[in-house]
Order: C-alpha cells, then sequence, then structure tokens
C-alpha cells in the first residue's frame, strides 16, 4: 500500500521538477525509500490533523453568543492511544534509520582510497599512486571508494548529494566516508560546512568511470611518485628513521606492521594504530605516549603540511604490509 | 449615546497607561505591563532589522550567481538575521512581552516578584541591543549564529567578538526574567490559586523559565572560551594548539537545543489559551498538555549531539541521541492531539487569534514531523546543513513560535491597550501570513533534499525556480507582517472599546479592566474555580 503510494507521489510530482537528486550510490535508494516513507507518514498525519480541524471547526462552530457547549470527558484510553501509536512508528523509523546508518558506517575491507585535504576555499584529493586532483575526483564505477579527509584550517563538509554521503572534514584529526558509484557520469560535490567569504564556491565534481577507463586514467595522471615512497622520502629527511629503525634494541617503537594493531598506552588504556593515532603519533606525541618507551619524541607539529602527513602515513602503512605478506606464506 | 459614555468613564479611569506621562515614567516603570510594553517596542524594532537582512538574503538568491551583494556581504546577512531573530526576537517575544504582561494577572498578583529586577532585565537586553547594532554599523559578523570555532576564533576577520558579547549580554536577561518568573510562579499566587487551577500558559512558561535558567549560563561560558580564544589563542579550540574544535560544538548546542524549546514552549502555552477561548471549553486533557511541557524541557536538555550526526562523532552517539530525538517529538504530538479534541463539540469561532492557533496548529504539525526526517541518521547524512533543515526550524520557528505570538498579540490586545483592531483586517492579514509562509518555505524542503545547501551566496542554476518561489513567497510574508503593525497601531488611537472581557473568555486577567489599573486588580482576587471553567452543558442522552 504505501509502496504504491510512495510511488505515486513521487511519479506525480517528478512531472514538474526532480524530487531528489540522481541516485548514484549503492546506498542513495536505500536512503530515498526511507526518505518517501516518511514523506508519506508526514502527508498522512498533516492531513489528518487537518481534517480534523476542519471537520470540528464547521461542525462545531459557534451559532450564536450565548451557546453553551455540551460537555466532554477526558478520555484515557484515547490520550494513550494517540501517545503509543506514534512512539510505536517512531521506534519503527529510528531502527530503520539507524540500521541504514550502522550498516554503512564502516567501509569494506576492499575500499580503494582516496586522501582529501579542503582547505579555503579548495579540494585537494589524492589517490595512492600519488595522482594528485583539485576540485575534481576520478572513481571507478561499482568499486568502494573509502575517503579520509582532514582539513589545512576550519572545519569543511564533504557531501556528494548524488551519493547521500556527507561528513564534516576537520582540522587536526582524520574522517572518513565511503561510497560505491553505481552509476556513470560526473556528480557535483559540496562544502557542507560554512567555512568563510567562498564557502559557496567550493565544490566540484565526482568523476564516475568504467574501471579500465580510470585504470588508463590513474596511470597516466601517476606521478614519479607514489604517496608511500614519497613518504619514504620524508621518513628519511626528516631523520625518523634515526630512531625508527629495525634493530634500535627497544628503545624506540618499531614502526614495521604496526598498523592495524592495537598497542598499550602508557595510561593503560588500548588504542588500535589507525591515521588518525599515527597522525597525532607525528604531531603530538606525548597526548597518548606508549607503555614501555621512556624517550619522548619531539613534535612535527607545524613542520609538517597536511599532504604530507598522509604521504608519510601512506609510507608506514606499507612498513608493515611486506611483514604480513611473509607471514601468510 | 452610551458609547460615547463608556468612552469617557475610561478616559477618565486611572489605569497603568495613563496614571503617569514622560519619557521618565517609562524608562524607569516598575509595572511589569509598562515593561512587556518596553519590550514588545524593542523586540518589534530588532524583527524589523532581522527581516530586512532576510528580504535582502531572498533578493540576493533570485539568482544563482547571486543578484545584488558580494558572498561575504551575504555571510553577514545571513548571519545578523539569526542572531537577532533568534537571542533579540525570538527567546525575548512570548516570555518577556505577553509573559510579562500576564504572569503577575494571570496568577492574581499585582507585580513580578522582583520588579527592579525585571526593569534591568530589559536594560540589559537593550545594552545587548546595541552591541548588535554596533556590529551591524561598523562591519558585521560573518560566522552565522552558531560562532563554530575555529571559523570564529581563529579565522573569521569580522567583528566576532561585538556579535559575541551582544549575545552573552542578553543571555543574562533571559536568566533573570526566568528567575523572576520562577519566583512569581512559586510565591505570588492568589489565594485559591493552586498548581492545578493556573491556566497552561503559566505551565509552559514555568517550564521555559527553568530551561533558560539552566541552559543560558552555558551559552555565556562557551562564548567566553571562544573570545579568549580568539584574542589570548589558549588552545581550547584550536587543534594547532592542542584544543578540540568539536568541543565548541558540544557546548554551544548544549544551551542551543533547549533554546529551541525556550521559543516553541512559551507558543505552546500561547496556543492552549487561545483554542481554550475560541472553542469556549476546557483544554483537553489538560493534565497531559502541563506535563509534556516539562517532558520536553527535560528531554531538551539530552538531544544536542543531533546536530552533530556528521560532525565525526562516534556511531554509538550517533544512535543515542537519535533514539532521545524521537523521543522529545512524542509530547509535541500529544498537545497537538489534545489541542485538536479540545474543538470536539466546542463553541468556536472564528476570530483572528483563533485564525493563528489554527495556523499553528497545522504549520507546526509540519515541522514537527519534518523534525523526524533530521532525527533519524540516515536521511540526516543527506540532510544536514541543506535547505531541509532551514525549512523545518522555520516552520516550528517561524509557523510555530511567530504565529502563536501574533495569535496571543491579537487575543491580549483589547487588555493591553483598551482597544480592538478591526478584525477584518485582522483575519486578513492571518491568512496572508499563511499563505506566505507557505510559499515562502515550502519549496526550501524540496530544495533540500536535491542538495541545496544553507549559507550559500551562490548556488547551482537547477535550483533556481524554486528559489524564485520562495523570494516570491518571502515577499507575501511581508506585506502579511506590515498589515497588523498598521492596524494595531491604528487601533491604539481609532480603535473601538473593548471593555474588561470583549472575547467573554475566564482567566483572572479577563476580570479586570481593560487596560488593567496600575495594581492591576482593585481587590486581591480569590480564586474558586479551575482554569477555563467554561459552562457545559450534560451530554445529551439519547432517547
Amino acid at each position: 500500500m504505501i509502496q504504491v503510494f510512495n510511488f505515486g507521489i513521487a511519479t506525480a510530482a517528478s512531472l514538474f521538477f526532480p524530487l531528489h537528486p540522481p541516485a548514484a550510490s549503492t546506498i542513495a535508494p536505500q536512503v530515498d525509500y526511507l526518505y518517501y516513507f516518511l514523506t508519506a507518514f508526514t502527508l498522512f498525519f498533516t492531513f489528518l490533523i487537518f481534517a480534523f480541524i476542519f471537520y470540528f471547526m464547521v461542525k462545531y462552530r459557534r451559532r450564536s453568543e450565548d451557546e453553551v457547549p455540551e460537555e466532554v470527558k477526558v478520555s484515557i484510553p484515547l490520550e494513550l492511544t494517540w501517545t503509543l501509536i506514534p512512539t510505536a512508528i517512531c521506534a519503527l523509523i529510528f531502527f530503520w534509520g539507524s540500521s541504514l546508518f550502522f550498516r554503512n558506517a564502516r567501509p569494506p575491507a576492499n575500499s580503494m582510497e582516496v586522501f582529501v585535504v579542503g582547505k579555503q576555499w579548495m579540494w585537494q584529493l589524492q589517490h595512492a599512486n600519488g595522482a594528485r586532483e583539485i576540485n575534481e575526483l576520478h572513481v571507478p564505477l561499482n568499486v568502494p571508494v573509502k575517503l579520509t579527509m582532514t582539513s589545512e584550517d576550519v572545519i569543511h563538509d564533504f557531501f556528494v548529494p548524488a551519493f547521500r554521503v556527507k561528513e564534516d572534514v576537520l582540522p587536526g584529526r582524520y574522517t572518513s566516508i565511503w561510497f560505491q558509484a553505481t552509476k556513470l557520469g560526473s556528480f557535483m560535490f559540496e562544502c557542507a560546512q560554512m567555512c568563510g567569504a567562498f564557502h559557496s564556491s567550493m565544490h566540484g565534481e565526482v568523476i564516475v568511470m568504467k574501471p579500465d577507463d580510470f585504470a588508463h586514467w590513474l596511470a597516466t595522471n601517476a606521478p614519479s611518485q607514489t604517496m608511500s615512497s614519497a613518504g619514504g622520502q620524508l621518513f628519511s629527511q626528516l631523520g625518523c628513521a634515526s630512531c625508527h629503525q629495525e634493530d634500535s634494541s627497544g628503545k624506540y617503537p618499531q614502526l614495521a606492521g604496526i598498523y592495524g594493531h592495537q598497542v598499550t598506552l602508557r595510561n593503560g588504556a588500548r588504542a588500535t594504530v589507525d591515521e588518525g593515532f599515527l597522525r597525532s603519533a607525528i604531531v603530538n606525541p606525548n597526548s597518548e605516549p606508549v607503555a614501555g618507551y621512556s624517550v619522548s619524541m619531539p613534535s612535527f607539529q607545524g613542520q609538517i603540511n597536511e599532504v604530507q602527513l598522509l604521504d608519510l602515513i601512506a609510507y608506514i602503512k606499507t612498513l608493515g604490509a611486506a611483514r604480513k605478506e611473509a607471514a601468510i606464506q | 449615546m452610551s458609547v460615547a459614555v463608556a468612552e469617557l468613564a475610561t478616559r477618565s479611569r486611572v489605569h497603568y497607561l495613563n496614571e503617569s506621562y514622560g519619557v521618565k515614567s517609562w524608562l524607569l516603570t516598575t509595572d511589569h505591563k509598562r515593561i512587556a510594553i518596553l519590550y514588545m517596542v524593542s523586540i518589534t524594532f530588532m524583527f524589523l532589522v532581522g527581516a530586512c537582512a532576510a528580504a535582502l538574503m531572498r533578493i540576493q538568491l533570485l539568482e544563482p550567481a547571486g543578484a545584488i551583494v558580494q558572498p561575504e556581504t551575504y555571510n553577514k546577512l545571513f548571519s545578523i538575521h539569526g542572531i537577532i531573530m533568534v537571542w533579540f526576537f525570538l527567546i525575548p517575544s512570548i516570555p518577556a512581552v505577553l509573559g510579562n504582561f500576564l504572569i503577575p494577572m494571570m496568577i492574581g498578583a499585582r507585580d513580578v516578584a522582583f520588579p527592579k529586577l525585571n526593569l534591568l532585565s530589559w536594560y540589559i537586553y537593550i545594552i545587548g541591543a546595541c552591541f548588535i547594532l554596533y556590529t551591524l554599523i561598523y562591519g558585521g559578523v560573518d560566522t552565522g549564529w552558531t560562532f563554530y570555532t575555529p571559523y570564529s576564533s581563529t579565522y573569521s576577520n569580522s567583528h566576532v567578538f561585538g556579535a559575541a558579547a551582544g549575545v552573552f549580554i542578553v543571555g543574562f536577561s533571559s536568566i533573570l526574567t526566568g528567575l523572576n518568573f520562577i519566583v512569581t510562579v512559586h510565591k505570588m499566587r492568589a489565594p485559591g490559586m493552586t498548581w492545578f487551577r493556573l491556566p497552561l500558559f503559566i505551565w509552559s512558561l514555568y517550564a521555559t523559565s527553568i530551561v533558560l535558567v539552566l541552559a543560558t549560563p552555558v551559552l555565556a561560558i562557551t562564548l567566553s572560551l571562544m573570545a579568549m580564544e580568539r584574542f589570548l589563542h589558549i588552545g581550547i579550540f584550536n587543534p594547532a594548539i592542542g584544543g578540540d574544535p568539536l568541543l565548541f560544538q558540544h557546548l554551544f548546542w548544549f544551551y542551543s537545543h533547549p533554546a529551541v524549546y525556550i521559543m516553541v514552549l512559551p507558543a505552546m502555552g500561547v496556543i492552549s489559551e487561545l483554542v481554550a477561548a475560541y472553542s469556549r471549553r476546557r483544554v483537553y486533557g489538560y493534565a497531559f498538555v502541563a506535563f509534556s511541557s516539562f517532558a520536553i524541557a527535560l528531554i531538551a536538555f539530552l538531544v544536542w549531539g543531533h546536530h552533530m550526526f556528521v560532525s565525526g562523532q562516534s556511531v554509538y552517539a550517533g544512535m543515542v541521541f537519535s533514539a532521545l530525538s524521537f523521543l522529545v517529538a512524542i509530547p509535541s504530538g500529544i498537545k497537538v492531539f489534545n489541542w485538536t479534541a479540545t474543538l470536539y463539540k466546542g463553541s468556536n469561532s472564528y476570530d483572528a487569534p483563533m485564525l493563528y492557533a489554527l495556523g499553528f496548529l497545522g504549520l507546526f504539525t509540519m515541522g514537527g514531523l519534518t523534525g523526524l526526517f533530521l532525527a533519524s541518521l540516515s536521511i540526516d547524512v543527506h540532510l544536514h546543513d541543506t535547505y531541509f533543515v532551514i525549512a523545518h526550524f522555520h516552520y516550528i520557528m517561524v509557523g510555530g513560535s511567530v504565529m502563536a505570538y501574533m495569535g496571543g498579540l491579537h487575543y491580549w490586545w483589547p487588555k493591553m491597550t483598551g482597544r480592538l483592531y478591526p478584525d477584518k483586517w485582522a483575519r486578513f492579514a492571518a491568512f496572508t501570513i499563511f499563505i506566505g509562509f507557505n510559499l515562502t518555505f515550502f519549496p526550501q524542503y524540496i530544495l533540500g533534499y536535491l542538495g541545496m545547501l544553507r549559507r550559500y551566496a551562490v548556488y547551482p542554476a537547477q535550483f533556481q525556480a524554486l528559489n524564485v518561489l520562495s523570494s516570491a513567497g518571502a515577499s507575501i510574508l511581508g506585506v502579511g507582517y506590515f498589515i497588523p503593525l498598521v492596524y494595531l497601531i491604528w487601533s491604539m488611537r481609532y480603535g473601538r472599546e473593548a471593555g474588561p472581557n470583549p472575547w467573554r473568555a475566564k482567566g483572572l486577567e479577563w476580570e479586570t479592566a481593560s487596560p488593567p489599573p496600575r495594581e492591576n486588580f482593585e481587590e486581591t482576587p480569590i480564586v474558586t474555580e479551575e482554569a477555563y471553567a467554561y459552562p457545559t452543558r450534560p451530554r445529551a442522552v439519547r432517547v
């Protein structure tokens, strides 16, 4: 019934103007479905209230100044009905909306990674092979893509209406979203968080390509260095290697294989080494010191920008990969 | 001839408006009724300033590339519009004008508990307003009314301090008003005025006052921290020096979500009075309506995180805040159903205040139901910061609170001035506002889902048609607000004499003369019946 009704209003209204942006990702149709359910629910209750008001206002209009209305007793069952039925419907919508959100909260393990840095008023994007883009993002069709995002200055927000994904992009930490595009073409992305004078011009396009075309694009745009090799170069330039080397006799943390593992902090808490952990370990090393190491590391705050930080983290991640593969074999 | 005699009688009678004359008698008054009038004039002025900003915004958005101003100026327009409308119009509107005027009269008191403190609140409001007007004249502020860090604390080059100082100061006006109302309701009730004989307007303003007193200090702290960060670089919000930019959002919304209910709870109180008076019956489910105000006030403190679903807060926190946000919708629903049920078998009239009340019911219902979209996590991800949010809260704040304020003003205008306004014009204005409002804000729901973002000075061309529709609606809405301004001022001199109770309504405020004497009542009333004790005839028995 509701489906038919939803479909009805969607088609009727779309004759005049579109009611939703293109649905070009795996989650977009799921979000739209809940949206149309809620729209139908809203229209139903609005018309219900309107209908009652009109009916009562006409039927029980004041006919003379001295009219004395009839007594009406408060009915507790009626009060309970209009408390409990809305509560039940709200619970249904809550579980529907939350489960959809929860299912899509974590990117699949095989996601292609792209790194995003927002700054007033542009987007810098970088692929793992080092290919850089400004205000454009090329992605392959039907492949999950994970964006790891940070800001050089104020809070921005990366929003792709056609994919129904949005997340704030904060200075000093990483946030991430993921999507899997299901339609070829180009789709607008915009900054959704007010970030200053040219906030409304901070937009670009996601270009969804066939996987073969994308591979070709990626190869032709590949710079001489991948992110991790650029990171490796920084690793030696900044002198990281002098402490974090293979045979430092346990004085300094070993970085090989550390990504994705749990470590114990000096305060006894456990933490997973992810991008965010590595980032704060570089720029603010004494905020979450790892247990077992007494020497404190100098901070690299202000000496390294967000793009370099992402390179460095990409390099640290590769240090683990070689060992893991060896272990599997 | 008898009319002329009555007129003469009112003129010669001493009441709060004519007991003394001159600027000094107004600026040094401690009469809650005169202070209410002072507030009414001040907030009307601020409303006009905020409305001018809105008008310029709607003109700008007629064209995708922006019709009149630079993006930087546009940012200042929406910032000043938000700051003025929230803190200098909506928050003081019903409490400081209607609340001040009516609370003592409704409970049978001569004044509020602390009359001098009451006057002080108004002066604090004026000082805050001066800061805002100074900010506006000297170049404006561009952070939005939300002052998000680190933009406000580090990057903005506009007059953030002036604006934040204005908001900081006006907060104390709210706190003092809230405190005054709480003590007044506890200590000043007339003999026989028990809690369950109180009009629902008092219940909802009491709940509002509690929120005002508890939440507003958090705003003061938050803005002080932001200002300290801006001048002293102490590193609370700026991550470059060890701060956390999200901390500001938590603190800000811990105040500002309850603030939404500061704006809407008093409106609910007004609607209870209007529906009862114009259907001539007791509000259906009095206790349910009264306690739902407290449920709202309580849960309002626990839902701030729903403004931060996409801020990077944890998924689990998001789910808890989502669940609580659905919960806060229930008591509002209970109220709407009870008000509608009050009309059943009533003696319903179509006077102008009733039309505003019915407008409120429809618009508030839509505003509330669209709130469920935003409480729902996966939909909010898409709708956050779009025009859907703008449409939703304007349905609550303008469709709800402003409609109720206008309705209340029309209902109690004869009491305040002793005069009646032309009813036909008033009904025409109520219709114009309802039509103009829907034309302005309904298209914004659709724009929002399509991906049009708020705070955009320029926008993609495919959104133009709906934006033009919205701007056209805004011009009708503007006319709708202008008409009452004219006939209400006109009525103060030329309106018909109202007499003590033109609506034949129940309530202590209608038992005294219009305008009331300085002491409200000739002698302290003794209350022997519940609120809304309208006569009813027994249920018809079918034979």
